[in-house]
């Protein structure tokens, strides 16, 4: 299929098949057939807790595989617009090949329109529009003999897409898997960790804020104690974080007082949201195109074009897609997740996770 | 949340939606004067006019709140039929043996590219589409099977065309810098071919559209700057390369493999097909946009009458500027819908597939405020634009119409001397205040 794919990709094909790409003629005769464009079929919608389910999924041939920890854009066709969120691969990594299935796991946010529409509608056999698999929280091709892998909430997916892969392929090292959850119904995929802490020798730790069970063995949000409970030494552990804005924040903290921040990779599950009442929200904000401008109210610079009128493009809303690249013209900016400040001109953004820092002018 | 328009100045009416390749409706302001325009003051009164207006943005509303599944599922199935038709036109043509399946492979290939530049290419580049999040679909990306390439076509048509439509001096279209169609524009010399100059672009109407937005006369006249008209260049020789390139010799590169079993002159003959299919497109076009657009009632404007238009003056404006083809839903589809070219302008960015319906509501609203709604059949329309290309190609007697008329160069000389007067005024009074 490898031949076949690159021949109908090539600049021979190419030149026949102009302006269009191989991939619009394919996808009339099957919504699965493609050369370049990544597809999947819904094999199974599971529920994992009352808010979060798994969704298991088959890949059409163009699927490049995962690595534990990666993302995917996920698009799914409601009412005829496609919407596309980035989800975090929960199952493990096939031990050798590639394999076609693989799932995401997601718990469904209040006024999340997809996660909801995940939770509650999807059904078996639909056709779902995804990319390849990407992001940079992984786990190194050689593991080392001390790992810790923290999570909160739904920040678990990708590292128990970690925890699966390490314990399909036998790894021997230390293992820790330390997870905050509310309570133990608030806790996705609760009977496999029971399971794998009965029965392999990675440890799982999980506590439970709000609901505390009597016997555990911590107690709380995350503390530098619990390291020291834990007896783990973050100097010579390489640690996995995904969780809240919060949980990263401490986590990223102790690791930097503890000077042991190199051994320390952490994704973000959602962009934090925005303190709206900030001492940024004010100037003006120029939508440099259409010739609009609205008064900065402080939240992203996608939000407030949209409520603007304007209808920019966007992918995932949380900055990792690039859909949403355009060219600010000047003035600065604050990311939302790192915080830090750019004030270059001419220079192309995120417009979903940067909030204007005065007045700006974007080229929408 | 107050939005507001940049400008110094504010303009009667914002913009509706402002998706990034379809900035129309923007209103076309005097900076010197609040003076309202005057478009449409001999039909009803600016009131009237601006009720009309709430009335049609109403209409526009109703229709932008019903988009969803259905709307999706017809355009794919159009881009599912065109994509069809391509392929069978592509394996018709191999068959040259074979007359009567070379023969319908031709009007397959021919139909093919009709249905993507007019149903799919012209409405996707308009954004009518674009809520639908696909690809396949997307306003912004979209490259039609056209010698014109998409970016430039979308600022020439979307925004020029769509914004000023009819207004001489702004609207490039009216008579595409080539004929003469209206009797405010200036008579040249050229003008005496104005019916032979229209047969021959509509054969070759692609090269025309691709030729035109490059802009070689804005680039002359000092509108647009060198960068600007070099990229536009280097765009259309692009995407001439590639269209040439598939149609004039890949295809008829793989037609070699027939040669032993039909003969040496089987590549000529698909060579042969893919001119006729395309001349085939090139005509159709051409015909609707022309009995669109310059049929004798159609109106025209001049750009003082149009500064500071209300909402409903807008409307107004593009209503008369425009000419309905009627004719069965096939032949609507055929193009694109923009046999609606009233409700087309009135809305460019809905979804064509909803023009029949919203035809209605502008039927009775016209009838209401008691304003023409030019419609005909494709026959009568086509005789209208021919005796108009005719008219208006014969030498005016009022020599201020006469392009290169001692009056008529003396009348712009004044007028931009004026021009220049009034913005050094302009520039002293507010350095002073």
């Amino acid at each position: 299929m490898g031949i076949i794919r690159s021949a109908l990709t090539s600049r021979v094909v190419r030149s026949l098949t102009s302006p269009n790409s191989i991939d619009d003629y394919l996808q009339q005769v099957h919504p699965m057939l493609a050369a370049e464009n990544v597809r999947a079929r819904v094999v199974e919608v599971r529920r994992e807790t009352g808010e979060a389910s798994t969704v298991v999924m088959r890949t059409n041939g163009v699927w490049k595989g995962f690595l534990p920890g990666q993302h995917v854009q996920f698009g799914v066709e409601v009412d005829g617009t496609r919407r596309i969120r980035v989800f975090s691969v929960s199952s493990a990594r096939p031990a050798k090949g590639r394999s076609r299935t693989f799932s995401v796991s997601v718990k469904a946010h209040p006024d999340g329109y997809v996660s909801q529409f995940l939770h509650k509608e999807l059904t078996p056999g639909t056709i779902v529009y995804l990319s390849q698999a990407e992001g940079e929280f992984v786990l190194p091709r050689e593991v080392p003999s001390s790992l810790l892998l923290v999570s909160g909430g739904s920040g678990v997916t990708p590292v128990m897409s970690m925890l699966r892969t390490l314990r399909a392929t036998g790894h021997s090292g230390d293992v820790t898997f330390l997870h905050y959850a509310r309570s133990r119904d608030d806790e996705m995929f609760t009977d496999e960790l029971d399971e794998i802490a009965g029965s392999t020798s990675m440890r799982v730790v999980r506590v439970y804020t709000r609901q505390p069970t009597p016997d555990a063995e911590l107690q709380g949000r995350f503390h530098v104690d619990h390291l020291k409970h834990l007896g783990i030494d973050p100097v010579d552990t390489l640690t996995y974080v995904c969780g809240p804005a919060g949980l990263i924040a401490t986590v990223r903290d102790t690791y930097g007082e503890l000077g042991a921040a190199e051994q320390l990779r952490q994704e973000y599950f959602k962009v934090p949201s925005v303190d709206v009442d900030a001492a940024d929200a004010t100037g003006t904000l120029v939508f440099d195109t259409t010739l609009v401008e609205a008064p900065n109210t402080g939240a992203t610079i996608l939000e407030q074009a949209e409520a603007a009128g304007l209808q920019p493009d966007f992918g995932c809303r949380m900055g990792v897609c690039n859909t949403c690249a355009v060219k600010k013209n000047s003035g600065a900016v604050r990311h939302v997740v790192s915080g830090e400040i750019s004030a270059d001109t001419d220079e192309t953004i995120k417009i979903c996770v940067q909030v204007p820092v005065g007045d700006v002018n974007i080229a929408l | 949340m107050p939005i507001t328009l940049r400008w110094s100045k504010k303009a009667p009416i914002k913009p509706h939606s402002a998706s990034k390749h379809n900035a129309a409706p923007l209103t076309l302001i005097n900076p010197f004067t609040d003076k309202p325009a005057t478009v449409g003051l001999d039909h009803m009164t600016y009131e009237q006019l601006e009720e009309f207006g709430i009335e049609l943005d109403a209409v526009r509303q109703r229709v932008l709140d019903d988009i969803g599944q259905k709307d999706a599922d017809y355009i794919r199935r159009v881009i599912k039929a065109q994509r069809a038709a391509e392929i069978l036109g592509r394996i018709g043509i191999f068959m040259p043996f074979f007359p009567p399946a070379f023969i319908a492979g031709i009007v397959l290939l021919g139909l093919a590219k009709i249905l993507d530049n007019m149903e799919i290419g012209h409405n996707v580049m308009h954004g009518q589409y674009d809520w639908m999040n696909d690809p396949m679909v997307d306003g912004a990306r979209y490259e039609w099977d056209n010698m014109a390439d998409a970016k430039d076509w979308k600022h020439g048509h979307n925004y020029i065309h769509h914004t000023y439509t009819n207004i001489h001096g702004m609207d490039r279209d009216i008579g595409y810098n080539l004929l003469r169609i209206d009797p405010d524009q200036p008579w040249y010399g050229t003008h005496r071919f104005n019916l032979p100059m229209a047969f021959v672009l509509m054969m070759f109407f692609e090269w025309g559209v691709m030729y035109h937005g490059i802009e070689l006369d804005q680039y002359l006249q000092g509108k647009i700057s060198k960068a600007d008209f070099q990229g536009r260049k280097k765009r259309a020789m692009r995407k001439i390369r590639r269209q040439v390139t598939k149609d004039y010799i890949a295809w008829p590169l793989v037609g070699l493999a027939l040669v032993p079993f039909v003969g040496w002159w089987a590549p000529l003959a698909i060579l042969g097909a893919n001119v006729v299919a395309n001349i085939i497109r090139n005509i159709w076009t051409f015909l609707i946009i022309f009995c669109g657009h310059f049929p004798a009632d159609v109106a025209t404007f001049a750009e003082e009458d149009a500064q500071n238009e209300n909402r409903g003056q807008w409307y107004y404006r593009q209503i008369l500027g425009s000419a309905n083809i009627s004719g069965h839903a096939p032949f609507h589809v055929l193009t694109g819908n923009l046999s609606y070219q009233i409700e087309h302008h009135l809305f460019p960015d809905i979804p064509a597939r909803r023009y029949p319906e919203v035809a209605e509501d502008v039927k009775r609203l016209c009838k209401e405020y008691d304003l023409p709604y030019h419609t005909g059949r494709l026959s009568k329309q086509l005789v209208s634009v021919a005796g108009q290309l005719a008219k208006y190609g014969a030498k005016p007697s009022d020599p201020y119409k006469v392009g290169n008329s001692p009056e008529s160069k003396a009348l712009r000389r004044a007028k931009r001397e004026e021009a220049a007067r009034r913005a050094t005024a302009l520039s002293e009074t507010q350095l002073t205040s």
